[in-house]
């Protein structure tokens, strides 16, 4: 089976965009909301926004690791990155990311070494062939991603690579769900994100729907994913029966991955974490374990970052709740540009305010 | 923070693999993989195989969209 | 004469005497080079002349479907091939890297000389710097070129109606460049497609002497290329997403690291605008090429002011494709 062709069935997809106009045509003005960076991505990609009946709004919420990390944790990365004898090994993601004064990639410039890592394990394999190094990893993801940390912090254990070593920014995301719908944001369901279940489950989402009566519907990434997700979301809101979904059945198990979330136990434990825009989330992070504090790079190195300075006028808190559009910001398309972004709403391609601002009406021959 | 490609599993060594996708082979982790088997899907995120593809699973989705009635909304 | 570039082979001496006659002249074989005087001295039967300059930088200098050397007179070759204009003179500047070897500086000045025998131009003069340990990446190079104009050619303005074609496959020379770079994947077949591309553009020009414009997608790929020649028209161009040819490797690569292809670099094709009435002849002549075995349209102009590139999904949607904002890196997200 080619899993993505037939996932990509233009047949399929017509008819699902029909099924959502016919349904959303007997209900109210709806609100969904996803919460994945990659399901931003996909919706922008495939042009789906444009599909959808003008009754249903489509928002992006605080599923990007790269809009939630706050400015503090890019500004220790940057930190770390001016001491010499440490490369940093970081996701691509997370390059542009503006700190209080610089970001990784104007460092790499002034001469740091930064590494754009595709894997966790790159970066062990680059602290045993560097020993004179410390490589300092900069773990940002979800839990789709958190057990390849975990695996690769386990390995480097094994082989007694003491210059590996994590900055941990780790996040989970039910607990952000949570204090999302606790903080006021009126949403009827969520487009929940596909591979951070196939880790945990579908169990965690359940407090939604039973306590809340938010539907969710568990989505995989291909068009037919998202936009059956979204159909499966309109009829519970027609039904009024709000609850949680699995589209994803193909990957997603109810009880999730039973090692990716032993691994994940084994080497991190619960944290309160700051998210951008959202302040303090109780338990919402994680932290690296006493036993593996070895490869926890602020229990073992000494260094101070500098002050966090929060840009006044970005709102991507607010943009990441769905409570304001990007324009509703004073920066937008003004000081806040995909060549010079303030915020990580303007950082990551599709993020709400990328992908807004190429929508934006230009003067007649000015060029971007 | 999703990023995931299906890819067919070509070989196994203990927790390392090699998986194929859209002609080309890459290196892969099994670790959270219960007895993985060549020739098995698994979906891969960041290098690392997050689970296996249920061939089975994907069929049926498949199908009961096919008989998706756009009118009523439900499967005929 | 030693193994490895010296600070001495730039100073003008007599070891930059060596390398040149041992190694640029028997090479690049012609009488204008040999004469070795200051300038080179060319006959020119008059008419427009078209000038560029490329300056080459690329890491790694080897990579599978070429090297430095060939793509720095391909570079050259091509920005005058697409601007109408048949190349017959580039030169060589040179800036290598002290300690470089000098065998493989030999080996990348060969494939200088056959590329530019299989562009049929010829390398008229050079120069020849050497810098410190650390100043360029082992090997720097920049051409300029010349070419005299096509009879029967000259660029028009684009306009309603208009088809958009490109002659084979996006992103392999970035995909092939960066694949090398990073080692990505086990095993994975991607090579440039660099090459010189002025036969095919006599053939396009010989079908179709109608054709508006043409642009060699390089840096941006075919994504900023089209932002480019949309502005100033007043005009949008509309691209069917799946009309785009590219190839399997290419797009998985660019599916697992998050790319778009349609940002990426390439070396050996064609983006060009030609009227509707002429998109046949045109078509068929570029896939009688050997280097538009893949060409297709991509896409037409539309009659809106808002000089946007939009790209229709598969799947009944659309986007704005805007100018790429720097390179693409892999991303997770």
């Amino acid at each position: 089976m080619n899993f993505q062709e037939e996932f990509r069935n233009k047949d399929i997809t017509r008819r699902l965009i029909e099924g959502i106009r016919n349904t959303a045509q007997t209900i109210r003005p709806v609100k969904l909301m996803e919460v994945c960076g990659s399901h931003t991505m996909a919706i922008c990609r495939y042009g789906i926004r444009q599909l959808l009946p003008p009754n249903l709004r489509l928002l992006s919420g605080p599923g990007c690791p790269v809009c939630v990390t706050t400015g503090d944790y890019v500004d220790k990365a940057v930190a770390l990155a001016r001491i010499s004898g440490v490369t940093i090994s970081t996701f691509g993601d997370l390059m542009k990311v503006p700190g209080s004064t610089s970001s990784l990639d104007k460092e790499r410039a002034a001469g740091a070494r930064v590494h754009v890592a595709f894997s966790p394990m790159e970066a062990v394999e680059l602290a045993r062939a560097n020993s004179d190094r410390r490589v300092v990893f900069l773990g940002i993801g979800f839990e789709t991603t958190i057990p390849s940390v975990a695996v690769a912090i386990k390995e480097a254990a094994r082989q007694g690579l003491r210059n590996f070593l994590v900055l941990n920014g780790h996040k989970i995301m039910p607990p952000a769900l949570k204090a999302l719908v606790e903080s006021g944001t009126e949403i009827d369901g969520f487009i929940c994100p596909g591979h951070v279940s196939s880790i945990i489950g579908t169990r965690p989402y359940e407090f939604l729907a039973a306590d809340y009566g938010i539907g969710c519907v568990i989505a995989g990434f291909e068009p037919v994913d998202v936009l059956q997700a979204i159909h499966m979301l309109l009829q519970q809101v027609a039904a009024n029966k709000p609850a949680v979904e699995n589209q994803y059945t193909r990957l997603v198990r109810p009880e999730g991955n039973k090692a990716g979330q032993a691994v994940i136990a084994e080497v991190f434990e619960p944290a309160d974490v700051p998210w951008r825009g959202l302040g303090v989330i109780p338990g919402s992070g994680l932290q690296i374990r006493e036993q593996y504090a070895a490869h926890d790079a602020e229990r073992r190195i000494e260094f101070a970052h500098e002050e966090t300075i929060e840009k006044a006028g970005c709102i991507c808190g607010d943009i990441l709740k769905g409570i304001k559009t990007p324009e509703d910001c004073p920066l937008f398309g003004q000081h806040c540009t995909p060549v010079e972004p303030v915020g990580p709403c303007m950082v990551s391609s599709e993020g709400c305010c990328a992908a807004s601002y190429r929508y934006l009406e230009k003067p007649l021959g000015k060029k971007d | 923070m999703c990023l995931g490609v299906p890819m067919k599993i070509e070989s196994i060594d203990g927790k390392r693999g090699v998986g194929s996708y859209s002609g080309g082979e890459y290196d892969i982790r099994l670790d959270l993989i219960e007895q993985p088997k060549v020739g098995e899907y698994v979906m891969v995120h960041a290098g690392m195989a997050l689970d296996k593809l249920d061939e089975d699973q994907a069929r049926q989705t498949l199908e009961a969209l096919r008989e998706f009635d756009e009118l009523s909304g439900r499967v005929s | 004469m030693g193994k490895k570039i010296s600070l001495a082979h730039g100073s003008g001496g007599q070891l930059t005497r060596e390398l040149v006659e041992n190694i640029f002249v028997p090479k690049f074989r012609n009488d204008a080079l040999s004469r070795l005087s200051d300038s080179a001295e060319l006959d020119f039967a008059g008419g427009r002349l078209f000038f560029t300059t490329d300056s080459f930088v690329i890491k790694p200098l080897e990579f599978p479907g070429g090297d430095i050397g060939k793509l720095a007179v391909c570079g050259t070759v091509n920005d005058l091939a697409v601007a109408g204009a048949r190349p017959l003179w580039i030169s060589c500047g040179l800036i290598i890297e002290e300690t470089f070897d000098i065998d493989r500086l030999e080996q990348l000045v060969s494939s200088i000389a056959a590329t530019a025998a299989a562009a049929g131009v010829s390398v008229v003069c050079g120069d020849t710097k050497v810098v410190e340990r650390g100043g360029a990446d082992g090997l720097f190079i920049n051409t300029a070129g010349i070419g005299a104009a096509l009879a029967g050619y000259r660029a028009g303005s684009v306009g309603p109606g208009d088809v958009i074609l490109v002659s084979g496959t996006i992103g392999d020379h970035e995909a092939a460049v960066f694949r090398v770079r990073e080692q990505l994947g086990r095993k994975l077949d991607i090579s440039s497609d660099c090459a010189p591309l002025n036969g095919l553009v006599e053939a396009m020009i010989a079908a179709a002497p109608s054709i508006r414009v043409m642009r060699d997608p390089t840096r941006g790929g075919v994504g900023a290329v089209l932002n480019e020649l949309a502005g100033g028209t007043g005009c949008s161009f509309n691209i069917n997403e799946e009309a785009i040819p590219i190839r399997d490797e290419v797009r998985g690569m660019c599916e697992l690291v998050g790319f778009e292809p349609i940002y990426l670099a390439n070396e050996g094709k064609i983006v060009c605008i030609a009227p509707a009435e002429a998109a046949g002849e045109l078509l068929a002549a570029m896939r009688a090429h050997p280097l538009g075995r893949d060409a297709a349209i991509i896409g037409q102009v539309l009659a809106d002011r808002r000089e946007r590139v939009f790209m229709q999904s598969p799947y009944g949607g659309s986007r704005i494709i805007s100018m790429p904002a720097g390179t693409q890196l892999p991303r997770i997200c």
